[in-house]
């Protein structure tokens, strides 16, 4: 039928035109003067700091974000978390703040004149411009992922076989690691992975609050701009390539873990 | 229940009062987190130079333009979004299992990426010879790929979930696709649209990353909301960066809570 | 509108549903397609309305060639077995639907709604949504529905498959009547044979992909063309390498020409009839059914030496 066709046109032209070639074409860019300037621009002390880095906070943010999601997402879905409606709010606000809005708050409230800020500098205690700010700020933004997916999981499972359990002499810890935790385990591995890519890959909050001092503060992401404004375009493309294909990692693994999750 | 009694679990303030201890550290824990940087920020904010720094001219700009293009992706998304799932949903072809994995790579794609990924076509050195960097197209380029997943994954489950045999019912009766389409599947569909759209509205709202590198951020011209609040930011105009902050977030809430109601009603009518 | 089924086949995957199907359907007739679970009589159907396209074939409709005509331009009325109500829309709208779709204007509409609802005594009920009804009354607003654009041939798809015992018998009384009333060729498919002795003028059997046979009930019945048939439309017991129904076998307690020997093992009384079970020598078991007065006069009793012949022309050589 040609109106199938049409249709089937439309819409792959449209992924073509905005997603597919476009992403193809950062692979063409920058492998363009071929494969030895790619890894020379990985191997600088810069770049293997920047990695080092993003994967340091993103190993003290995520492992955070995961046990609050655990905990405060199995307290919500049952009803027991204290302040529930205020707690469902403060967890769905990063979706709504621009990770400027969020670097900017951060900033705020650790900084000069802020009302933590004055005391941590009167300390020597560094948030901004160092490596907990740039946690602060990646547990921010990668927050809401896990507790959204265990929720609505939680949900629908109801509390039926945690009672059962507990009939059967099950104490709270037990029930919890035998019988929840293996309940939203798809659930989780989703929210995990979809928070860990996020941490990775955060630009906008970090550029605020670390001030992206080279070799100190520089995440990846913030490595890949500052070469682009150096105009070292291959520097660039190399390290956003790195970073791309991290992602379609993440992608082939949202889409098993997705199609798992529906489908336990 | 199980740990009625048991202190360890939960510490007793006043008698009649438990505070569990998991869940009460999870409060602790997104208070200290988000809340108190927010009501920090609001305080900034809330100088007497409040209005003025909202409205000076530069700021509007960005504001505005901000506005504008979010709801045109928006409305872009709700079009393009319904027709990738319906093709993803209904037809059948070859890679159509690819495709639809790929859909989810603007959400994992770091947003600076997502940057040079539109340069690398759209900007200056594009093979195609199209440069569009530093024109408000490539603003609401970059705001339609970022935001691409939103309309498409809530429309998908709706349409796989919607009885073919309504839609051949329609047929039989004389309607033709077009027909069958607004009368039988839009009505089923319509709530997940607008939430979809809703999302991709708040989201391109905020957006930073991916529209730094390739809008040039000219003032008055292509510079957008989050890229202001930067430039504030770095002048060491924090309460001027605050107040817009401000304006920005209070837009996205109220969008979000738009789309909570629009939810509860479809969800009495189902 | 008679129907004219010629050589039609159709594949699904590897899955042969049709193989070289030829039928003629009578007009005005109310016709059954029956048979077992998935042996290609839905198939049938959704064929003659245009919703699958066969392989091979064609598909007349009152002579024409319809077979590669849609299903929105060949004036078919269908109802499903899960009524597929628009779950939008009041159950006016549902009923009226194909009006709109047709232009027909709003006051005409109201009253061959009103018509409508009436004749399938859902009056009253035009202003509720269809999960608000039981699912007889939405298969009956499914039928209004489907009647509303007079198709001039209506098709049911296991119409009343999804309802409970009690609405099922009623739906069967209450479609005879309307198809009386209404007077369209009609047809439906069922895999209960019950219910397509009961309602059908003409029956179409259908097996594995093929046509077993094509007659009005008691054609069917009386005069099987083959054991499947036989079987499946009623009770059926083997003797002597001949497939028989029960109460075609004679009883007789002295040796008649043709009469095979068995004895009895039991001897049930089921009120009108008697259930007779007997063992022939080779092993092999044999129902026999006799009226409980006949039984009676035989005085058989277990462990009796009887002789047993089917009636000429009721059996069938066994498979």
């Amino acid at each position: 039928m040609a109106s199938r066709l049409l249709l089937r046109a439309g819409a792959l032209g449209y992924l073509a035109v905005l997603l597919l070639v476009p992403v193809g074409m950062v692979g063409y860019r920058t492998f363009e003067h071929g494969v030895g300037p790619v890894v020379d621009a990985l191997s600088t002390p810069a770049a293997k700091h920047a990695l080092y880095l993003s994967v340091v906070v993103a190993a003290i943010a995520v492992p955070l974000d995961v046990v609050f999601g655990i905990v405060a997402g199995i307290a919500l879905a049952r009803g027991r978390m204290p302040f529930g409606r205020l707690v469902n709010l403060l967890v769905n606000l990063p979706f709504a703040m621009s990770p400027v809005v969020i670097g900017l708050a951060l900033f705020t409230l650790y900084g000069r004149g802020g009302w933590f800020g004055d005391w941590l500098v009167a300390h020597g205690i560094g948030v901004l411009f160092s490596v907990p700010g740039l946690v602060l700020a990646t547990a921010f933004v990668a927050l809401p992922f896990v507790v959204r997916e265990i929720v609505p999981v939680l949900d629908e499972l109801g509390t039926s076989q945690e009672q059962a359990a507990a009939t059967l002499g099950a104490g709270p810890w037990t029930t919890f690691w035998r019988i929840t935790l293996p309940s939203i385990r798809w659930a989780l591995a989703y929210g995990v992975v979809l928070s860990t890519a996020r941490a990775l890959g955060e630009y906008g909050a970090v550029s605020i609050v670390s001030g992206d001092i080279v070799g100190r503060t520089q995440t990846l992401p913030l490595l890949v701009e500052e070469r682009f404004r150096n105009f070292d375009d291959t520097g660039a493309y190399s390290a956003g390539f790195a970073l791309a294909v991290v992602s379609l990692v993440v992608v082939a693994a949202m889409t098993v873990l997705s199609r798992r999750k529906e489908h336990p | 229940m199980a740990d009625a009694a048991a202190l360890p679990r939960s510490l007793r303030l006043v008698p009649a009062v438990r505070l569990p201890l998991g869940p009460g550290a999870a409060l602790l824990y997104v208070c200290l987190l988000v809340g108190l940087p927010v009501a920090a920020l609001a305080d900034r904010a809330a100088t007497t130079h409040f209005w003025s720094s909202v409205t000076a001219p530069q700021a509007r700009s960005a504001l505005e333009l901000t506005v504008v293009l979010a709801i045109l992706t928006a409305a872009i998304d709700a079009v393009t979004g319904v027709l990738i799932a319906w093709v993803l949903v209904r037809d059948r072809f070859p890679g159509r299992g690819l495709v639809n994995a790929v859909i989810d790579l603007p959400f994992a794609l770091p947003t600076i990426v997502a940057g040079l990924v539109l340069l690398s076509l759209y900007g200056p050195g594009s093979a195609v010879g199209i440069d569009v960097a530093q024109t408000r197209i490539a603003v609401l380029l970059a705001m339609l790929f970022v935001t691409l997943p939103f309309v498409v994954r809530a429309v998908q489950p709706v349409l796989l979930a919607l009885d073919l045999e309504s839609e051949e019912a329609a047929a039989c009766l004389g309607a033709r696709p077009a027909q069958t389409f607004r009368l039988v599947i839009w009505p089923a569909i319509r709530p997940a649209t607008v939430v979809g759209a809703g999302l991709a509205f708040a989201r391109a709202l905020g957006e930073f990353g991916s529209i730094v590198l390739i809008s040039g951020n000219l003032p008055f011209h292509t510079q957008v909301a989050s890229v202001f609040i930067s430039g504030r930011v770095e002048s060491g105009d924090l309460p001027g960066a605050a107040a817009v902050s401000v304006v920005l977030l209070a837009v996205a809430l109220l969008t979000l809570a738009v789309l909570d109601l629009v939810v509860r009603r479809s969800r009495r009518r189902g | 509108m008679s129907i004219d089924v010629v050589n039609v086949s159709k594949t699904f995957g590897g899955f042969h549903a049709l193989d070289d199907v030829s039928v003629s359907i009578d007009r005005g007739r109310l016709t059954a397609l029956l048979g077992p679970s998935g042996g290609g009589k839905s198939t049938l159907l959704r064929i003659v309305a245009g919703l699958e396209e066969p392989d091979t074939g064609r598909v007349y409709i009152d002579g024409q060639d319809m077979t590669s005509v849609p299903a929105r331009r060949r004036g078919v009325g269908f109802v499903f077995q899960h009524y597929a109500a628009f779950p939008h829309m009041t159950v006016r709208d549902n009923v009226g639907f194909g009006l709109r779709v047709a232009r027909v204007d709003r006051a005409t509409r109201t009253r061959r709604v009103d018509e409508l609802l009436d004749l399938v005594h859902l009056g009253g009920l035009a202003e509720r949504y269809p999960s608000e009804l039981s699912g007889g009354q939405r298969q009956r607003m499914a039928l209004a529905r489907a009647l509303a654009v007079e198709p001039r041939l209506l098709l049911l798809d296991e119409p009343f498959g999804a309802l409970d015992v009690k609405v099922r018998a009623e739906l069967r009384a209450w479609l005879r009547q309307l198809h009386e009333q209404v007077n369209a060729t009609t047809l439906f498919v069922t895999h209960d044979q019950e219910e397509a002795m009961e309602l059908a003028d003409q029956i179409v059997l259908v097996n594995a992909g093929r046509i077993e046979q094509v007659g009005t009930p008691e054609e069917l019945y009386d005069h099987p063309a083959n054991e499947f048939v036989m079987s499946f439309l009623g009770a059926t017991t083997q003797l002597g390498g001949v497939a028989v129904r029960p109460h075609d076998i004679e009883v007789f307690t002295d040796p008649v020409d043709g009469g095979i020997q068995a004895m009895i093992e039991r001897v049930v009384g089921l009120g009108f009839h008697s259930r007779v079970e007997a063992a022939l020598p080779d092993g092999a078991d044999v129902t026999v059914q006799l009226t409980r007065a006949h039984a009676q006069h035989l005085e058989l009793r277990r462990g009796d030496i009887v002789y047993l012949r089917a009636v000429a022309g009721t059996a069938i050589p066994a498979s």
